[in-house]
């Protein structure tokens, strides 16, 4: 804006200056878009692209057929089954630590922030080996498991544990900064004027961050689908029984069944599309409604 | 006045606390959060640490300095550098472009971005090889100039550049959507030309983002599994990332060799954590 009007001010050999020292020319800003997007188009589009050629190059009743195959039917079942159990405990737990770190003012806060961030950091194969050394048949808790004929590791059970863990951040991580941001002034009108606590979270509190926590969930429940390593270490990879989709593409793969690999491959890819999807229709929500509270 | 001054924060402060007593639900919320931590990660994290000190410190020292596993940890971490270091070049220039240009299509690349956060490791990991494997798209062209990127250390790199991309791209732009072009244009009627400006006005601002973003691609590539896997081959001492081993030693039952590479692992993301927080406690020092 300013560059501008100082440019139209001025005589024309001082405002090509100007634009000179205040912006790039213009061959120079198209070389950079022109990388930007070559670097983008090899990394993120093409194997986008590969992706959907392989599932599709034998043509839809393959694609079909790959998908509804018995095992990877128990793929996908076993699959969404982890995700309605994870993701509903990681809603809770987002939540709450939410709001006990965006309402309170408590020692040892910024300790409880690293911590809940720990899971991302840490290699997904160390959390599965972690959960193997405590549960599995030579683990710690491993023979009482089996006196009481529990099996944790190798089982739906320790798959569960390990994605719970893994995604366990990411909903919280999305909520905390969020509420901080709002504030508690609209909680604490609720309630002077008698409305309870439940009552205030439902209708003052949930409108508020409805957005970042949609996209938390389907975030999560992204991440939950696709999680691979820590999976990979205890699952034991029992087809139909303990392949979840990751696995039972890995397993494909392996197989030399790049048709049905890439096939279910695509379902999991068309979910991540819907994410990004979700994350920027959320940040142009968030963007417009900042806009509406500025203007008076 | 500072009298004043201190009369209304003291006021305010009393006003603070009275009002975390409106607000219910810090028992409730706060109980849950850390006994749901403590049951998820304390425990078991803490587990681990029982379980490698109570190997000897030979036994533990053998299985963290066999020449397979140091071999493992060159690549790892060298190829993580590699991979962030390219990052951090393109992350910036990706963010730049996005925040400064205009173009066709910028909202639907701009969301592109996060995609390697939200893809499956496995999805990824095939995708990849497929397109890099000497008959792919990609490896059928580089093989003309012979070179090799499935089932080499170039794939590796590949792999860790592809999932540490979002990071750099995404701790940069809002920073850079945040710098006051003013400050841009003092440089400039200062005399300083625009490359002056950029490097002595921009970059430092970006500095603390850069780094953020360069230490959160570090730390995910080095404990990437799924990814990797499928284009690296696995060759003992050539290709073989650490995680990788941790998996094999774990499916032979050799929990005390996997444990005890699992915590230098361990230590490896605290550290990198510690230097991230580092960084955000000198930005916030800084003022900026």
């Amino acid at each position: 804006m300013t560059t501008q009007t100082l440019g139209n001010v001025a005589n024309p050999a001082l405002a090509a200056r100007w634009r000179r020292a205040t912006s790039e020319p213009d061959w120079l800003r198209w070389t950079l878009i022109g990388i930007s997007l070559s670097f983008l188009a090899l990394f993120l589009i093409l194997p986008l692209l590969v992706v959907l050629y392989g599932a599709f190059e034998q043509g839809l009743a393959v694609w079909a057929a790959a998908i509804t195959e018995p095992d990877a039917l128990a793929a996908i079942r076993l699959s969404l089954f982890v995700v309605a159990i994870v993701v509903p405990i990681n809603v809770v737990f987002g939540v709450a630590a939410a709001w006990a770190i965006a309402k309170f003012e408590f020692r040892g806060k910024s300790i409880l922030i690293t911590l809940i961030d720990m899971p991302f950091a840490i290699s997904p194969v160390v959390v599965g080996l972690i959960f193997v050394i405590l549960f599995g048949t030579q683990g710690w808790l491993g023979p009482w498991l089996a006196a009481h004929d529990l099996r944790i590791i190798f089982a739906v059970p320790g798959i569960v544990i390990v994605i719970a863990f893994g995604t366990m951040p990411f909903i919280a991580r999305e909520l905390i900064p969020l509420m901080q941001q709002q504030g508690k002034e609209e909680e604490e009108a609720s309630l002077t004027l008698g409305a309870g606590g439940w009552k205030t979270f439902w209708y003052v509190t949930l409108p508020n961050i409805k957005w970042g926590l949609i996209y938390g969930i389907i975030l999560c429940n992204a991440r939950a689908l696709g999680e691979f390593g820590a999976v990979a270490v205890v699952s034991g990879r029992i087809r139909g029984e303990t392949n979840t989709m990751p696995l039972h593409i890995e397993v494909l793969y392996n197989e030399y069944m790049f048709t049905a690999a890439f096939a279910v491959s695509s379902l999991l890819m068309g979910l991540a599309l819907v994410t990004v999807a979700i994350k920027s229709v959320v940040e142009w929500q968030t963007e417009r409604s900042r806009r509406c509270a500025d203007t008076p | 006045m500072t009298a004043a001054l201190q009369a209304h924060s003291v006021k305010r402060k009393r006003l603070g606390s009275k009002n975390n007593r409106v607000i219910p639900g810090f028992g409730l919320t706060m109980g849950f959060t850390l006994f749901y931590l403590g049951f998820m990660f304390l425990i078991p994290v803490g587990g681990l640490l029982l379980y490698t000190s109570l190997m000897s410190w030979e036994e533990f020292w053998k299985a963290v300095s066999h020449p397979q596993v140091v071999a493992s940890y060159k690549l790892s971490f060298g190829a993580s550098f590699i991979g962030a270091s390219i990052n951090l070049v393109f992350g910036a220039l990706v963010a730049w472009v996005l925040v400064r240009y205009e173009f066709p299509g910028k909202r639907v690349i701009d969301a592109l971005v996060d995609l390697p956060f939200a893809l499956p490791t496995a999805v990824a990991g095939i995708a990849l090889v497929t397109l890099y494997a000497s008959t792919g798209w990609v490896g059928q062209y580089l093989e003309v100039w012979g070179i090799k990127v499935a089932y080499t250390q170039l794939g590796v790199v590949v792999a860790l550049t592809y999932i540490g991309l979002p990071f750099v791209v995404r701790t940069v732009q809002p920073v850079l959507e945040d710098l006051e072009t003013e400050r841009e244009e003092a440089s400039a009627s200062l005399g300083a030309s625009r490359l002056t400006t950029v490097r002595r006005v921009i970059l430092p601002a970006l500095l603390p983002a850069l780094l953020t973003g360069y230490a959160l691609a570090f730390a995910r590539a080095v404990g990437e599994y799924g990814s990797v896997v499928f284009i690296s081959g696995n060759m003992p001492y050539r290709t073989e990332i650490t995680p990788l081993l941790i998996v094999a030693k774990a499916e032979q039952y050799d929990y005390q060799g996997a444990a005890a590479i699992g915590m230098v692992m361990l230590l490896a993301a605290f550290l990198l954590l510690l230097v991230i927080n580092g960084i955000q406690w000198w930005t916030s020092r800084r003022g900026l």
